[in-house]
């Protein structure tokens, strides 16, 4: 005991150990009222050391290459010793990735936590949706089955929609003029080392944020304009060890949920998996449906449901970088005199539902084959959308909120 | 939240027929496979190697997996009639090379080692029971889930030869397939075998397929003991915070 209390003052000299341990978990404190919204940060973190684990021990056996890149997936689930669990790890965290993501961005939603002081808290984090967002789609090319092929060639298409420069741009993408051996040794090199390396430093940086201006919660209120007579706020208690208890539970009950989909259904219904990526890619046959994985369907509903302009698609893909960005905003977009749900009027509550609505809807029709009625009420959804931010600073303003408490309410 | 909560739940409903959906015009029987018989997947493995071997390959499984579904080294070759050059650890190729394929029936017979899971094990089970007699095409046979398929159909010596017939019913056309010459099968026996082909090619498709379930219910019976012992834990550390 006695050795461990000098190895630690000596490593203590010479590095805030004990002083980190403190600022971030024995004595960062968070409000006491945290509520089930509140698990998906922390679960984000795991699922991305989860891609990153079992991404290190795929890329030891993967091939980069078109000729052997579809062989060496099937290597992977047939040869490689436990190669099927680490594939259905990656392929099941990537979509789970956003599962929680999602709802880790709909609880800052609903709690305003987007809002003063945590503005560049929300961009971080925004940066991180986008990084994860190209580090998906570069992933899903390297099985090199024909979803990832043609769903590579859509995506690089809507580049080429830019006006004068987009030929230059999607082949400077690409590396060729359609994609090639080229495109796929390039996703690999961005997958495995760029984008998951500004991940890491993001969500560090994100962290970092985080702790400065504390969390926010359930009633949206500060809790740090009620300190103790210790300096720490009243309703706040340490991370370590309650939270930490606490995110151990959910951590338990999203494995379950995790294996559950991982060991009985990893393509779940073709929604991770699809079933046309078991075709090895052929330049030469383009699939009838192209449908991206279900994490991407809202915005790829959106940017079909934009009619062509001037014999040209960029309107649409404008309007689907506009609505992946628009997030960026919210914090300048809400007027509101108070920060969560719980104190809102029924108008901003209304167009929250709207918003739901639409995000889901969206995303379900972009997995269906265009028709007409489809399209329409794609266009519908889109409008809602759009709505939701568009008319935010208004329908903020005017909405009857309720007054917020002093102090934080239990559950 | 309510609200949501329910309107999420019907989202979900709504999906529910968009996973179910193939793109397909032909209803699909349902194949009546069972991973677990053994029997019906070793039936499989030699129906496998003995017709679709010939022409198409399977270049990611190897002969030694099928002990996977209980099937020895000396099985494998005896069963399989595997001749002396081919070692068990080899993938299952061809008889016939690509390129004298392609220039027999116009396509190179595709890789079958993930057929099952680009195709379904529906849609192989209806498939392989859909051949018909059809003089106009050059193989003399034709398909019903698969129009103008390049591939003749190999197993007319176990079902037969069926004909097809189409029937107006209520201004709506039916295709019906009618058995015009027995095989060496009666109907019901040749169901059953190709069971036994699309419960293999599942099994194929996927090698892992039996271990993953069987580790599955370990895993998350762990898990849910976890579960209980984190919530205990989690309960006595927030006991002092009364």
């Amino acid at each position: 005991m006695n050795a461990m209390k000098k190895l630690l003052g000596w490593v203590d000299e010479r590095f805030p150990l004990i002083e980190t341990w403190k600022l971030h978990l024995s004595e960062y404190y968070a409000p006491k009222n945290f509520n089930f919204w509140y698990f998906f940060g922390g679960l984000a973190l795991l699922v991305l050391v989860i891609q990153i684990v079992s991404g290190i021990f795929l890329t030891m056996n993967y091939k980069p290459d078109a000729l052997f890149a579809f062989a060496s997936v099937e290597y992977i689930m047939r040869d490689v010793q436990w190669g099927w669990l680490l594939r259905y790890m990656h392929s099941t965290g990537a979509s789970l990735f956003f599962v929680v993501i999602y709802l880790h961005m709909f609880r800052g939603m609903m709690y305003g936590s987007y809002r003063k002081p945590r503005e560049l808290l929300w961009i971080i984090g925004m940066v991180i949706y986008l990084a994860l967002m190209a580090e998906a789609f570069m992933g899903y090319l390297l099985p090199w089955g024909q979803m990832s092929y043609w769903g590579a060639q859509v995506i690089v298409n809507l580049f080429a929609t830019v006006p004068y420069i987009g030929n230059d741009l999607s082949t400077l993408i690409r590396g060729d003029f359609v994609i090639s051996d080229i495109t796929l040794n390039r996703f690999f090199a961005l997958h495995v080392i760029a984008v998951p390396l500004l991940l890491v430093a993001i969500v560090f940086v994100h962290l970092v944020a985080l702790h400065a201006v504390g969390s926010n919660n359930p009633d949206g209120i500060e809790i740090k304009k009620n300190k103790g007579a210790d300096g720490h706020p009243v309703d706040g208690i340490p991370f370590f060890p309650y939270m930490v208890a606490k995110d151990g539970v959910a951590t338990v009950a999203f494995l379950i949920v995790f294996c559950a989909v991982l060991f009985f259904a990893p393509e779940m219904g073709g929604y991770f998996i699809e079933a046309n990526n078991f075709v090895p890619a052929d330049p030469m046959k383009t699939p009838a449906h192209i449908a991206p994985v279900w994490y991407f369907t809202p915005y790829y509903a959106i940017l079909r449901a934009v009619p062509p302009m001037f014999s040209s698609q960029f309107p649409g893909v404008v309007a689907m970088g506009v609505a992946t960005m628009i997030f960026f905003a919210l914090p300048w977009l809400d007027r509101g005199k108070v920060k969560s749900i719980r104190y809102r009027g029924p108008i901003y509550k209304a167009f929250l539902a709207a918003f739901v609505v639409s995000f889901l809807g969206l995303g379900l029709l972009g997995t269906l084959p265009s028709t007409p009625t489809y399209t329409n009420i794609a266009r519908v959804l889109s409008v809602v959308y759009f709505a939701f931010f568009i008319l935010m600073p208004w329908y903020t303003k005017i909405d009857k909120c309720k007054p917020e408490p002093d102090r934080l309410t239990s559950n | 939240m309510n609200a949501i909560k329910k309107l999420a739940v019907l989202a979900l409903l709504l999906a529910a027929p968009a996973m179910a959906a193939a793109n397909t015009d032909v209803p699909l029987d349902v194949a009546p496979i069972n991973l677990k018989d053994q029997a019906s997947l070793q039936r499989g493995a030699k129906l496998f190697v003995s017709k679709c071997l010939s022409c198409h390959s399977a270049s990611y499984m190897r002969y030694n997996r099928l002990g996977d579904i209980g099937m020895n080294e000396a099985q494998i070759r005896k069963d399989l009639e595997l001749p002396d050059e081919v070692k068990t650890g080899s993938t299952m190729q061809a008889a016939m090379d690509a390129t004298s394929a392609k220039m027999a029936y116009g396509v190179a017979p595709p890789d079958l080692s993930v057929i099952a899971r680009s195709r379904s094990a529906d849609w192989l089970y209806t498939y392989l029971r859909s051949f018909y007699v059809d003089t106009t095409r050059a193989s003399g046979w034709n398909n019903t889930v698969f129009p103008g398929v390049g591939m003749p159909f190999v197993m007319s010596d176990m079902q037969g030869e069926q004909v097809l017939e189409v029937e107006e019913h209520g201004g709506h056309k039916v295709q019906k397939l009618m058995l015009k010459t027995p095989g060496s099968m009666q109907p019901a026996e040749y169901n059953t075998a190709m069971t036994d082909l699309t419960n293999y090619l599942v099994f194929m498709g996927e090698p892992a397929v039996l271990v993953r379930h069987q580790l599955g219910w370990i895993v998350l019976g762990f898990l849910a003991l976890l579960l209980v012992l984190m919530l205990a834990l989690k309960k006595e550390i927030w006991k002092d915070l009364k």
